[in-house]
């Protein structure tokens, strides 16, 4: 109990002092994060569009592939990109290991498929109100994604906020494949479980009272700028 | 399309492509003692190389060197050095200082432990006693320095009093410090260790607790693209007087932790 007041009081001085280490830590948790979520919305908002309005053969199996992928471990994602990314790996000539890139890497595969289910789940009940007047507007397959990609954005903004939390709070996957270099890539969560190691809790506890915050100030503010809760929209 | 390509670009051009910039791998043991944050900032002073730490065990420190992942090492894990330089992994070993272990345990000493006087009978006090004892167990240069004392006061630690971990020194450390157990650590990551709890440090100063800090580049010939030139001045540096001054002036709680030995 007192590690947590303790805690608290140290957040609190390391936020007031705008001390130059943790806002260097919180800005790349940041720039890892938004990169990452921008990416895999890019990849899975469409994807979710698509299989929504697509029949095939294998829909079923994708669908459910992808709902069980929501719950890949981020410790064998890390391993994976890592193996990759290694100078002895397929994708070693890129020097990618052990830089915010890879982070990056790793975390659009951990949040795609959450982003993906989620938004294909918000579409496909969308599809079902719009199905008949984008059939009959004679639509192409491109212009009927895209109406119900617009129509539907406050809830694909849910399914990316969803992408974006998992993806803020993880801390096994980008501790391998970014090995938590100060000043290269350290953010956030690992160096909450760095300082746990040293036994310096409330150091430990201050940073993730500080990453709590951090993720309730973005989506507010994504809420605010989109106006998801105006009092005339019921 | 055009976009995605374009992200692709972007990742890519987010690979730093400084030419100072040099990873060491270092181990746990290192990181925690504090030295390092005395160390880079003098050493990027002096040579201009911007050293970026990975801190792992000896055994994943070697593993990232054999795969080219960092220009050279620091670990400390005599045999598994003298390997890894034979098997062509490493150019050569270069031997730049010493620190000590220690056995840390609970203050009220169940198994005796401070009244030993070679390393070896504390173990053994350990062992008979079944006191309970938390082992690294990842295969790093402190759970080989600590499976060697073990094999040297000739007892196999099965049991339920021991307890291997799988994790790095702090993360050990809070375990025993959560069982009130026995457990070998370096000196520099015990004085520096934030959640003491009940325990105390128990026995220290047996030459058989000496702990040799080793140097290795990786071998460029094995890999092209690691920075030799960096890693040599790196060594240059790390073996003269200005790295023995720092070394060897670096305290805590008024206790000398490192002793510069590198030969010149």
């Amino acid at each position: 109990m007192n590690d947590i007041l303790t805690g608290m009081a140290e957040a609190l001085r390391l936020i007031l002092t705008l001390d130059p280490t943790l806002i260097e830590i919180s800005l790349r948790s940041l720039e890892v994060t938004v990169s990452a979520t921008i990416i895999a919305s890019l990849i899975s908002l469409p994807l979710g569009a698509w299989l929504a309005i697509n029949r095939f053969r294998a829909r079923r199996f994708v669908i459910a592939f992808l709902n069980a992928l929501m719950g890949l471990p981020p410790v064998v994602v890390g391993l994976l990109v890592y193996v990759l990314l290694s100078r002895s790996g397929p994708l070693g000539v890129l020097g990618l290991l052990f830089t915010t890139s890879a982070m990056i890497i790793a975390q659009v595969i951990i949040i795609t498929p959450i982003i993906a289910s989620i938004s294909h789940q918000a579409i496909r009940e969308l599809w079902a109100d719009y199905h008949d007047l984008l059939i009959s507007l004679n639509t192409t397959r491109w212009q009927r994604i895209k109406a119900l990609l617009w129509d539907g954005r406050r809830a694909l903004l849910t399914a990316s906020l969803a992408g974006f939390g998992r993806a803020i709070g993880e801390v096994g996957a980008i501790m391998i494949v970014g090995g938590n270099i100060d000043h290269a890539t350290r953010v956030l969560t690992t160096a909450i479980a760095l300082e746990t190691g040293k036994g310096n809790f409330a150091l430990a506890l201050a940073l993730g009272f500080i990453l709590i915050a951090l993720a309730v100030v973005v989506n507010l503010a994504l809420h605010l700028l989109s106006k998801t809760e105006r009092s005339s929209l019921w | 399309m055009k976009f995605y390509v374009g992200i692709v670009l972007w990742l890519l051009s987010a690979v730093p492509l400084a030419a100072e910039e040099l990873k060491l791998a270092v181990t746990t043991s290192f990181a925690n003692s504090g030295l390092a944050e005395i160390l880079l900032p003098a050493i990027a002073e002096g040579t201009g190389i911007d050293v970026q730490l990975l801190i792992v065990g000896t055994g994943q420190a070697l593993k990232l060197g054999e795969a080219g992942d960092v220009d050279a090492v620091l670990v400390h894990s005599r045999a598994a050095e003298e390997e890894f330089v034979a098997s062509g992994f490493g150019t050569h070993r270069r031997e730049i200082m010493y620190n000590d272990f220690i056995i840390v345990g609970p203050t009220d000493d169940p198994a005796n432990v401070g009244l030993a006087t070679l390393a070896t009978e504390a173990f053994a006090h350990i062992a008979g006693a079944q006191a309970p004892f938390v082992s690294r167990g990842d295969d790093s240069g402190t759970h080989k320095k600590e499976l060697g004392l073990w094999k040297a006061a000739g007892i196999e630690p099965t049991g339920d009093w021991y307890r291997a971990v799988g994790q790095g020194m702090g993360a050990a450390l809070n375990t025993a410090s959560g069982m009130d157990a026995y457990i070998l650590a370096d000196r520099a990551s015990w004085l520096n260790f934030g959640n003491k709890g009940d325990l105390t440090q128990l026995f220290g100063g047996d030459p058989a607790l000496f702990n040799q800090y080793a140097y290795i580049p990786v071998n460029p010939a094995l890999h092209p693209h690691v920075k030799a030139v960096a890693a040599e001045r790196l060594e240059v540096w790390l073996t003269s007087d200005r790295a023995r001054a720092l070394i060897e002036g670096y305290t805590i709680e008024g206790q000398q932790l490192f002793v510069f030995n590198a030969e010149r």
